[in-house]
């Protein structure tokens, strides 16, 4: 197992560009918290809660996604296009598992961090949710998962297009969709079966779930587990057909 | 430390490289020249793993580039044409990277970025970022970074591509005296003067295969030591000649403006092929 210098040299470039970092994670779902917790949300009750509290765990689900699947799969499509950066990493001696392992878990960090900041936020705004140690595995989970998507996603691109496609069709619409703003048993049934092939979907259920003091919805935990595993997998394969 | 057998690789139904075949010795300098399209970069990409070959067996370090890539890997040093260096990390980073890559002990790979960057002249320079360094400066960079974890081989793919004259002889300075440590190296080249003064033995490519496999002093010598060239006419075929009197002799019935001078690696291409290597 070597993966380690993968997360090493990640961590140099965020100690070069603390504020960069801090203000990357925190932009995207501090906006969703304004405009849908506090702005359109205000006075809402959902399941005799209020609606911010409805959100937040839906929101710390989709910031801890856009977090890991987005800076993994940027860099690592940009070094494989364009810097070509990969090349030194593929022509050394570390496995194409560890490549994936070492992107993937710099994608759990930074989505685990970005959670863990609007954690703050929302604990110093008032906003006060059951947190227990599960409720950050599932966070961790959730950011490891979208994480391993983010190198399939860029070892499959062939072109920075092909990633913002991959964007258009396939994140923005899971973030909107996922159970994130809204519960999926609001949808009509078809909806409803559609939205649940999300990964998301079942993180949000999951946090939603812990966060109101209830178990963990062990089906969805498994998907979202089974979701990791297979995105990792798919990633090892990628990154080895590439090396 | 290379054998290679009838290495091929398709891109579709183009041959990049067709059925080439060398092998290079340890502490030999062997170069690959050719024109831009010869089949160089693929067949390089090919022996440091980045490519899988459709048809034949390449060896480096005695083990085999499909089945064994880890174990080449560990082998080899690669400074690719591309300056594929870390802009916003430091020089010092850049090769801590490359030896944490390769596991290096953290004493030992401090000892050896220090060592290198003296080496390529950057000491001074180890904690800039690269972004602040200079197209010539990071070519040298990118050789201290192939040379980081002690390479049995080190191939490089068109070392001084893109660089002004000047520099160009500091990173011939650099391969000379990686010469004289024994380093096996393999580099490819479109630059003549390049595989002339630093290659051992020499690959000529062209359209995937190799015409010529020689010391550049024997493929010189098979066309004649000696060229004449007319001052502006291209339309006149170059002659060579064994000494530089029967060239002098030959020239005065061709035309008045001439040019005598000993044949290039070029000239070896030209004889070859009816083409400039530049073409």
């Amino acid at each position: 197992m070597n993966f380690y210098p993968i997360i090493w040299k990640e961590l140099k470039l965020i100690r070069k560009k603390p504020w960069r970092f801090l203000a990357s994670s925190l932009v995207m779902p501090l906006l969703y918290l304004v405009t849908f917790g506090w702005g359109l949300g205000r006075g809402m009750n959902v399941g005799g809660g209020t609606y911010l509290e409805f959100v937040l765990p839906g929101i710390l689900a989709l910031s801890a996604m856009n977090n890991s699947f987005g800076p993994v799969s940027t860099s690592l499509n940009i070094s494989k296009l364009y810097t070509k950066t990969i090349e030194e990493v593929l022509v050394s001696p570390v496995s194409p598992w560890d490549i994936a392992l070492g992107r993937t878990l710099s994608g759990l960090g930074r989505g685990l961090f970005s959670a863990l900041m609007l954690v703050l936020v929302a604990l110093a705004t008032g906003v006060h949710l059951h947190y227990s140690v599960l409720f950050f595995v599932v966070l961790a989970l959730t950011s490891f998962c979208f994480g391993a998507m983010g190198v399939a996603a860029a070892m499959l691109a062939h072109s920075h297009e092909d990633m913002a496609n991959f964007n258009s069709f396939f994140i923005i619409p899971m973030s909107f969709l996922a159970g994130t703003f809204f519960s999926p048993d609001r949808l009509p049934q078809p909806f409803q079966s559609m939205i649940m092939v999300y990964p998301l979907t079942h993180a949000s259920i999951v946090l939603r779930s812990l966060a109101a003091g209830n178990g963990p919805a062990m089906g969805s935990v498994l998907i979202l587990a089974a979701y990791a595993a297979m995105f990792f997998y798919l990633a090892g394969r990628l990154v080895k057909k590439t090396a | 430390m290379i054998n290679i057998t009838n290495l091929t690789r398709y891109f579709g139904t183009l041959a990049a490289v067709n059925a080439v075949s060398f092998s290079v010795g340890k502490g030999e300098v062997f170069g690959l020249l050719g024109p831009n399209g010869a089949g160089k970069t693929t067949t390089i990409r090919m022996l440091t793993t980045l490519l899988k070959p459709s048809e034949g067996t390449a060896l480096v370090a005695g083990y085999d580039v499909t089945t064994d890539p880890l174990e080449v890997r560990r082998a080899i040093g690669v400074v690719p044409q591309m300056l594929n260096l870390d802009i916003d990390l430091t020089c010092a980073e850049n090769l801590e990277y490359h030896g944490r890559l390769h596991k290096m002990e953290p004493g030992d790979r401090e000892a050896r970025i220090e060592e290198l960057l003296r080496f390529v002249g950057l000491w001074d320079k180890k904690d800039t970022p690269v972004e602040h360094l200079s197209g010539g400066m990071r070519r040298r960079l990118l050789i201290a970074r192939g040379l980081m974890h002690r390479p049995q081989v080190v191939f490089m793919d068109e070392p001084t591509v893109g660089l002004d004259p000047q520099a160009r002889r500091l990173i011939w300075g650099f391969l000379e005296s990686l010469k004289r440590k024994g380093i096996t190296i393999l580099l490819t080249t479109h630059y003549i003067e390049e595989a002339d003064a630093l290659c051992d033995r020499v690959a000529i490519l062209q359209t995937g295969r190799i015409i010529a496999l020689d010391s550049p002093t024997v493929l010189k010598a098979g066309v004649g030591k000696y060229s004449i060239e007319c001052l502006g006419r291209h339309d006149i075929p170059r002659k060579f000649f064994p000494t530089r009197e029967e060239a002098i002799d030959a020239s005065r019935e061709v035309c008045e403006d001439i040019v005598v001078r000993e044949s290039t690696l070029e000239d070896v291409f030209i004889n070859l092929t009816g083409e400039r290597i530049d073409t």
